[in-house]
């Protein structure tokens, strides 16, 4: 019973789903979007899963005086301080609320941080790439010039062919190799889902009975 | 003041003379309403009506029989003949003889009108008639025609009839399999590796990381993810080798904390399995990046899987794990993020090779099938996209429209 009602659910919800991709009928669209609904639901109550399991985790370092507790410090109070200005705070609807302020000064600029450093492994990760080793590196070395200079003003001072060349390599090969890579994921999703829906593929669950 | 009356006298008389001022006046408080009207040059002569009116029901998505879909031929004075035609007037009549509502004014050079305020199930007639800058055709007359609420998206069937066709491979394939048919599959390295990379995380005694994506446990890569997780799990309790898994969704936590106890009772290693591995650390996507960063550099795992959907995060986790020197196997079907993948990392299952990956672990004889089964449908669309190529080519378009799902 334990894993016959899930695979049940599992094979209603997902011909279902499947089915109501060709019924245009209003009902069944209804159906579908309170589905949805529902999903959201079930996430957000999920998410109180998530913060127990945070809260255990930090707990047991803490207690256990792990080398890197100090982490886990940072981490309760940051969480106990933003769900108690979030639920107690007289003000806390309000835009100047201690909340936002908190949220719009400190995480927000620490993410941009985060998204800012991509830039430098891009250029770690593409000094490695560019290496010209294999024919196949040269080529790709090559693509990569022609496409960066393309995308800037300073390419076609250099050549008015340049950002030609770019817009050929985009929209040909590179465009024919990613509509090849996405029909052959199209195909697997497919594939995986009939798995799922018809209880072929488990391991989801947990084990393979 | 002179100049206002002589105006208003000349507008007089030119209405008075005019012979169709009857029609003109019905006509005029529309032809503000013509988008893009050109001013026309006025006359007596009425334009020619337009033909081949038809009136169907019209079928969307979300369909609540609402909307009636009109279409017709232009007029022969709609850029040709007399020149003169600036759109079309479109009236909905409860009967044929019934003076109708206007639906609306459709601009010259369209044959085409969508009516989307007609009650389901009651037939109405339609009426279309030319105009120009002062007089109006012969109307011409369709219906009856009623909004329905349908049960069936006629232009989805291709996608139908190719997934009846796909789930008919599948499924032969698979019972092909169970009767023990052999069926090749190509070696794929990429998961060859990820045996490779545990049994090296055990040998310098560190734990293997394992990183099912940022996506929601309704996107099909995160469950693909969690099936590989499910055979990473089983070698890492055979070798007694701790094994981390960071996750961004709390929902997907929980889908891999049942994964992981499992696969460790199935290996016989139930006591191995620690909870504390099982981690959730945010939702938002770089705090998650953040975080997983710091456990590759404070516990230092000696093998790194990232398998799932990834985002702008992929190369910020594989670039750390590169630092850190970790073998690393990658395995995502986000085309815009393999190209991150291909250069920090030492694997890289690309696109549907992540879903092949519990097949090709497990080599179940049924999930085998599925496998094979899918690459017999890459076929059918080759050939199917070269068929279309070359009939497209010859003139006859009628595949390439039976394939528009819109």
């Amino acid at each position: 019973m334990r894993r016959r009602l899930p695979l049940a659910l599992c094979f209603i919800a997902g011909i279902f789903t499947a089915v109501q991709y060709f019924i245009p009928h209003a009902a069944v669209q209804d159906f579908q979007e309170q589905l949805l609904g529902w999903l959201m639901t079930l996430l957000a109550f999920a998410f109180l899963l998530g913060t127990v399991s945070l809260i255990r985790l930090h707990w047991h370092k803490i207690r256990n005086r792990a080398d890197d507790r100090g982490y886990s410090f940072v981490a309760l109070a940051g969480l106990t301080t933003m769900i108690g200005l979030g639920l107690f705070h007289p003000a806390h609807h309000s835009p100047d609320s201690p909340f936002n302020v908190m949220f719009q000064n400190v995480q927000v600029p620490i993410e941009a941080t985060m998204f800012s450093l991509l830039a430098f492994y891009v250029a770690s990760a593409a000094f490695r790439a560019f290496r010209a080793r294999t024919l196949e590196a040269t080529l790709l070395l090559v693509a990569a010039c022609v496409v960066m200079l393309g995308r800037v003003p300073l390419g076609e001072l250099i050549h008015e062919q340049i950002p030609i060349a770019t817009r050929w390599i985009l929209e040909v090969p590179n465009l024919a190799s990613k509509r090849g890579v996405m029909i052959g994921v199209g195909l697997g999703m497919m594939a995986t889902s009939l798995k799922i829906i018809l209880g072929i593929e488990r391991a989801w669950m947990g084990g393979t009975d | 003041m002179k100049l206002c009356l002589s105006l208003v006298v000349l507008l007089l008389l030119v209405s008075a003379a005019a012979p169709a001022a009857d029609d003109a006046e019905t006509v005029d408080p529309l032809m503000s309403d013509v988008e893009g009207a050109v001013q026309a040059p006025v006359d007596s002569i009425p334009p020619a009506p337009p033909s081949d009116l038809a009136a169907r029901d019209h079928i969307e998505n979300t369909d609540a029989g609402d909307k009636i879909a009109l279409s017709w031929s232009l007029s022969p004075d709609d850029g040709a003949g007399a020149g003169d035609v600036i759109g079309y007037l479109v009236l909905r009549h409860p009967s044929p003889d019934a003076p109708g509502d206007t639906v609306a004014v459709v601009g010259a050079g369209s044959g085409r009108c969508l009516d989307e305020a007609v009650e389901p199930g009651t037939a109405y007639y339609y009426t279309v008639a030319s105009l120009d800058g002062a007089n109006a055709s012969e109307p011409v007359l369709a219906g009856p025609v009623a909004g329905r609420t349908n049960l069936w998206q006629p232009a989805r069937t291709s996608v139908f009839v190719l997934m009846i066709v796909f789930f008919a491979l599948v499924m032969i394939f698979t019972r092909l399999a169970e009767r023990g048919a052999a069926l090749f599959i190509r070696r794929i390295p990429g998961l060859n590796a990820i045996e490779e990379a545990v049994g090296r995380a055990t040998e310098m005694g560190r734990p293997v990381l394992y990183v099912p994506g940022i996506g929601e446990i309704d996107n099909i890569m995160t469950i693909a993810s969690l099936t590989i997780l499910s055979h990473v799990a089983k070698i890492t309790a055979k070798y007694e080798t701790p094994l981390i898994v960071p996750t961004a969704r709390a929902v997907v936590m929980s889908a891999a904390e049942e994964v992981v106890k499992e696969a460790y009772a199935e290996a016989g290693r139930p006591d191995a399995y620690n909870p504390d591995n099982i981690r959730y650390l945010s939702d938002a996507q770089f705090a998650f990046a953040a975080a997983v960063n710091g456990i590759m550099l404070r516990e230092k795992p000696a093998a790194n899987l990232y398998m799932g959907a990834f985002w702008a995060e992929s190369l910020l986790l594989a670039e750390t794990g590169f630092e850190a020197g970790a073998i690393q196997v990658a395995g995502t079907a986000m085309v815009s993020q393999l190209p991150f993948f291909v250069t920090a990392c030492d694997f890289t299952l690309m696109g549907e090779e992540l879903y092949a990956a519990s097949a090709y672990l497990s080599r179940e004889p049924k999930l085998m099938g599925s496998l094979k089964g899918s690459d017999w449908m890459k076929m059918v669309t080759i050939i199917l996209m070269g068929a279309g190529v070359i009939l497209n080519l010859m003139g006859a378009t009628g595949i390439v429209n039976w394939f528009q799902t819109q």
